[in-house]
């Protein structure tokens, strides 16, 4: 429904041309939302700024904090939870690898297979859009039970020798990736959808016309053309799934938490703010880094 | 990797077929469907696993198969606190989708159709929250009202809610009103309409399925929305989150219920609402042809 939505308004990207009428009008209608987000994002994001420079209050309870400016904050993080970090990013790279390499053919056989299928086509949407309408935590507890030791898909992939004796997927860095590929994987998939659906297929035959191989076609043709789609696809799995941790909170152990389980415990059990806001910088900090570099190689900057 | 293999597919296919129009792809014909039957497998297995076990006789925790039931169907508010998470996010998602669409809506017309100083600023507004990722918008929101004092609960979920759908809003509406002639308010105009009446009765109505798309979608989001509620919800309990607190002792069969209710009933409206606008569209080329 809704993701269909944002997917099927076609062509629209492109911005009709403005017209100039009533000074004051686009700022009235800009003002309410503008200072919602001015409130709550822009101040909080401000505000965790200052947070994660703060320093203990000498002798004061646990969770008492002055403001500071203890750039130090930022080098204890690193330094203790830089495994963490690294496993964020390691894990949501390899979701996004995964669900790409799941995302593009199954984008591919809905918005090219079934083009000339309306209806299927439609359904098909729907059936991506499904596992959305199942909460995010109800789905990530399924998988958890349908991974768990005792359970049908442990039993037969043990007795078929793919898994050996003693070993199991629960609490296993594979069910953590897996959990992140499958709850990520429709991001991943409309996008792509969205551009292979505006392919015109009279170019690959020409591509083939003029004797290009199929891969090569594939490659300088059908490729580039979706390219937007991936540069979306990709953003739109990666950053959710490096800074998920219910994930890694459900389907695996302490040897496989991310950086968003340790901003939780740090908030939630420790109340060691300083410590979680820090993180969260660096890790938003660190994702803007890596976007904006993907962006500018990937050679589309028109994302919104 | 796959798609390499269906071009792969594609010289075969030149060989057999010669009138390759559109049917280039024969080793593909069947292989991409094969590969796409088993990827909706995978999107599919949980959900079946939910759904299943909805009718499982579970007792306090649903975690093996001890026989089938009604009972939990008949009864959804059977186990302690689901339906009052339930109602929380119902109402939380209601209010949270009517503020955010309301806002968002204004802000896309503002970027669609006026002229102003500030342009790509307000788009990168736009753009950022939605590639913070939630761990940061949840800690800086708490981070504030833990700063002012305020008390967590229901509101301060609605304000986050609203915080992080309108960017939705916004990118779902804009396209809608790109998407519309501009010619057509300026008809209206010709034909004496005020610039109110022009847009109730004009642009209001053309840019409706927009705008409740967008609704959709911010209720999606909010009623499932888990990270950033966990925390700014204090005592707070929505769906989600209960889920997540009862899954160290057991999930009761009824949140399963509750669930794939929300599958069925968001299944069907988005079914109905594809089979009524290929019915619009098929009626539209009968009148236009």
């Amino acid at each position: 429904m809704a993701f269909a939505g944002v997917v099927h308004t076609p062509g629209a990207a492109a911005e009709a041309k403005p017209q100039k009428r009533g000074r004051a009008i686009p700022y009235l209608l800009l003002a309410p939302g503008m200072l919602w987000l001015g409130l709550f994002f822009v101040l909080p994001i401000a505000l965790l700024f200052t947070t994660s420079l703060m320093v203990p209050v000498p002798g004061g309870e646990v969770g008492d904090y002055a403001p500071g400016f203890r750039f130090a904050n930022y080098v204890e993080a690193i330094t203790t939870y830089w495994p963490q970090f690294l496993r964020s990013f390691g894990y949501g790279l390899l979701a996004t690898v995964l669900a790409l390499a799941i995302g593009y053919p199954l984008a591919y056989a809905i918005a090219v297979r079934a083009r000339h299928r309306k209806l299927l086509q439609q359904m098909l949407l729907v059936m991506v859009i499904a596992p959305f309408f199942v909460s995010f935590i109800l789905r990530t507890l399924a998988w958890r039970q349908i991974l768990a030791d005792e359970s049908v898909v442990v039993t037969v992939l043990k007795a078929v020798q793919v898994l050996p004796d003693g070993a199991r997927l629960t609490a296993t860095p594979v069910a953590v990736i897996a959990g992140l590929t499958y709850n990520f994987l429709p991001f991943m998939t409309l996008p792509i959808y969205a551009s292979l659906e505006r392919l015109d297929l009279r170019l690959i035959e020409a591509g083939q016309d003029l004797y290009a191989s199929a891969v090569s076609t594939f490659r300088r043709v059908t490729l580039p053309l979706s390219m937007p789609g991936v540069v979306a696809g990709t953003l739109l799995t990666f950053i959710p799934a490096t800074g998920d941790y219910v994930n890694a909170a459900l389907l695996g152990t302490s040897r496989t938490a991310m950086i968003g389980n340790v901003i939780d415990s740090r908030f939630f059990r420790v109340v060691d703010y300083p410590t979680a806001a820090a993180l969260s910088f660096l890790l938003m900090g660190s994702i803007v880094v890596l976007v904006a570099a993907y962006v500018r190689r990937a050679g589309t900057e028109d994302l919104v | 990797m796959t798609a390499g293999q269906v071009l792969a597919g594609g010289e075969l296919a030149q060989e057999v077929q010669p009138r390759a129009a559109r049917r280039r792809f024969a080793l593909g014909d069947w292989l991409i469907p094969a590969f796409a039957a088993l990827a909706f497998l995978y999107l599919f297995i949980p959900i079946a696993y939910t759904f299943v076990f909805s009718f499982n006789d579970a007792g306090k925790s649903n975690l093996v198969w001890r026989g089938f039931t009604w009972d939990n169907w008949k009864n959804p508010c059977g186990a302690p606190g689901v339906c009052g998470a339930v109602a929380n996010s119902i109402e939380i998602g209601l209010i949270a989708t009517l503020l955010a669409t309301a806002l968002g809506t204004l802000i896309a017309l503002a970027l669609v159709r006026y002229q102003f100083r500030f342009r790509a600023s307000t788009n990168l507004l736009i753009f950022l929250p939605m590639a913070t990722p939630e761990v940061v918008l949840g800690a800086s929101l708490l981070a504030q009202f833990l700063n002012f004092r305020v008390p967590l609960g229901f509101w301060t979920i609605i304000l986050a809610h609203t915080m992080f759908s309108i960017s939705f809003v916004v990118v779902t509406v804009k396209a809608r009103v790109a998407s519309l002639d501009p010619n057509l308010e300026e008809a209206a105009a010709d034909l004496y309409a005020s610039p109110v009446q022009a847009f109730w009765r004009v642009t209001f109505p053309l840019l409706l399925p927009g705008i409740a798309a967008a609704a959709m979608l911010s209720f999606a989001l909010s009623f499932d929305d888990f990270i950033i509620t966990n925390f700014n919800s204090g005592n707070t309990d929505t769906f989600p989150k209960f889920v997540y607190v009862s899954a160290t002792r057991g999930i009761p069969a009824q949140a399963n219920v509750v669930g794939s209710a929300m599958f069925l009933i968001a299944m069907a409206v988005v079914v109905a609402g594809r089979v009524i606008s290929a019915r619009r569209r098929r009626a539209g080329q009968v009148t236009s042809s």
